[in-house]
């Protein structure tokens, strides 16, 4: 499958088999419950669900970072914080309060993930507003540092359960569907995923796009043919926030639990070490990125505690050897791509 | 001579004790090729890059077609009718040259805050960034990556490109150096075939071109102009002659 023909030049005549194998890959995931309880493993299906999650936060994470070459190191901060506002309605609905005096709880999925979004859009405002005048290193930096600062913010936060995070007895109510039922929180999950990878599909492709891809490449030049950066920067990072306020969201009910470890450096980390190993820019790298770190670390901790140590040269291996990630590894396998 | 097009006063540029630009005085006229020539490190990048925005100047003032440009941010200069040439080329590797073209195009037609439909689906843009390369000979080439293209090739892109920003003024870099014998001659051409209706101010040390080309010639020396006039003018002027032409001991 190649589809890092999204920012790049793209040569007609794949388009038939990358369609194919498209095809492929939904069938495969709607398919993917049935098989594997037929098989008699049915907890994969929660596994999957952790790796759908993951794969819309890096995905979202990719518009920035692989897209539009912004480095940021502080994506946790909207993962948590998305997660923070399910728990918050809910702890709010349960206590019949009101949130800040102004906002009754609610469990319906149907508010809680659109404002999460809203609440990741305002904070990567906020945010990217203040670190996009940086560049470079000091952009990394900057980014980390915010989302340490919410990181502490939260875990002192003991109204909200502080350090120990808090737990969501029950997940967010959907059309009457039966939410805990495993199947269909992944097909929940698998519906929105399909629809933030459509949605990040067409602002790639579209004018918008081939700007913000003009901007990692050389942003002098898109300065010189009269495109200023900053505010199609800003957006990009606007968008980003949402994607990933919205898999923060979807994660604290998959754990029914919301704590500050969501909102860690590590997490951000994470989010970043899935695009590098799917493929940075690439359309459906960070869903495959996702997949094999959530499968790695869910095998290599069953073998043992220390899976870092496995994980790491692995990490490597793909960074130095498949040029372009697991993307591009299939890429040179798969269907022999004609490069010029 | 009417009100011309680009007015320089007074421009001054220091970079801790090194004087890029000293009291720079220029005028562009509407219509005409004005040739900026002088010795290596006279500070004709530095000016040209000054009048482009992407460097501030300490003291003077830049006018284009009477309005006072200084403050403006270079994607707002570019609104206004300027463009330029890199020396070292400034292109996006990664796309194809026309998607390179297209971008410009697309940049004319006011913001990109569009996110649905495909940019490389849209006929009117795809069509016009082919005119451009079209025009420049460049049409079979459309789809090859830049990062793919050839030095010479990636320096006529980066002409086209400034074209379809549609200036009015346009600031050319250099856009010689490097191109080969048949390469150059194309160049050459194709300014000569635009003469009259874009307005440029060309850095070029290629002076066979300079003087095929340009209605006046600038000189600068050392961050200051000390002569402006026609070709003749210029190689009859003994300043010019001993600071530049090399004949100081003639």
């Amino acid at each position: 499958m190649s589809e890092d023909a999204i920012t790049r030049a793209n040569p007609s005549g794949q388009n038939a088999g990358r369609a194919l194998a498209l095809l492929a890959l939904a069938l495969g995931l709607v398919a993917l419950p049935f098989l594997v309880q037929a098989v008699g493993q049915p907890a994969l299906v929660p596994l999957a669900t952790r790796v759908l999650i993951y794969a819309i936060a890096a995905a979202s994470l990719n518009l920035a970072l692989g897209v539009g070459g912004m480095v940021s190191f502080g994506h946790a901060a909207f993962f948590g914080v998305g997660g923070y506002v399910v728990g918050i309605f809910y702890r709010t609905y349960v206590d019949d309060g009101l949130f800040l005096g102004l906002i009754p709880g609610t469990t319906q999925l149907l508010v809680t993930l659109p404002a999460a979004i809203l609440v990741g859009g305002l904070l990567a405002c906020l945010i990217g507003a203040l670190c996009l005048r940086t560049s470079g290193v000091q952009f990394i930096m900057i980014t980390l540092a915010f989302a340490q600062m919410l990181f502490f913010l939260f875990v002192s936060l003991k109204a909200y359960g502080g350090d120990d995070g808090m737990t969501i007895r029950r997940r967010n109510e959907l059309f009457g569907l039966n939410t805990r039922d495993d199947v269909t929180f992944y097909f929940i999950c698998l519906a929105v995923a399909a629809l933030v990878f459509l949605a990040l599909w067409r602002i790639v492709g579209s004018r918008f796009g081939m700007v913000l891809a003009g901007i990692r490449q050389n942003e002098r030049r898109m300065a010189a043919i009269g495109i200023a950066p900053y505010r199609y920067k800003l957006g990009a990072f606007v968008i980003s926030g949402m994607g990933t306020g919205l898999a923060g969201a979807l994660m604290a009910n998959y754990l029914r639990f919301v704590s500050p470890d969501m909102l860690h450096w590590t997490k951000s980390g994470e989010l970043m070490i899935m695009v590098i190993l799917g493929g940075v820019g690439t359309l459906l790298g960070p869903l495959f990125g996702a997949a094999a770190l959530v499968i790695l670390e869910t095998v290599l901790t069953s073998w043992t505690e220390h899976w870092q140590l496995i994980l790491g040269p692995i990490l490597l291996f793909v960074v130095l050897f498949t040029q372009g990630g697991l993307t591009g590894l299939f890429d040179r396998l798969g269907i022999g791509r004609s490069e010029r | 001579m009417s009100q011309p097009l680009l007015s320089v006063r007074g421009l001054r540029k220091r970079f801790g004790g090194l004087i890029a630009t000293d009291g720079v005085d220029l005028d562009v006229v509407e219509g005409e090729i004005h040739a900026l020539i002088g010795p290596n490190g006279a500070g004709k990048t530095t000016l040209l890059t000054q009048l482009f925005g992407e460097l501030s100047h300490d003291a003077g003032e830049i006018r284009l077609d009477g309005e006072a440009i200084d403050s403006l941010a270079t994607p707002q200069r570019v609104h206004r009718g300027l463009a330029r040439t890199f020396q070292i080329n400034q292109l996006l590797p990664d796309f194809t040259m026309l998607d390179n073209v297209a971008l410009a195009v697309q940049a004319r037609e006011g913001h990109s805050f569009r996110f649905f439909a495909a940019a490389r689906g849209d006929k009117s843009l795809r069509q016009r960034a082919r005119e451009y390369l079209g025009a420049a000979g460049l049409a079979h080439r459309a789809e090859i990556k830049v990062a793919n293209l050839s030095h010479g090739e990636q320096k006529q892109l980066e002409f086209v490109i400034a074209l379809a920003c549609e200036p009015r003024l346009l600031l050319l870099d250099e856009p010689m150096a490097g191109l080969g014998h048949a390469e150059s001659e194309q160049m050459v051409a194709m300014l000569a075939n635009l003469k009259g209706r874009i307005t440029m101010l060309l850095v070029e040390h290629d002076m066979d071109a300079v003087f095929a080309l340009a209605d006046r010639i600038s000189v600068l020396v050392y961050g200051r102009v000390i002569a402006t006039g026609t070709a003749e003018e210029i190689r009859e002027n003994q300043e010019v002659r001993i600071a530049y032409l090399g004949e100081g001991d003639a």
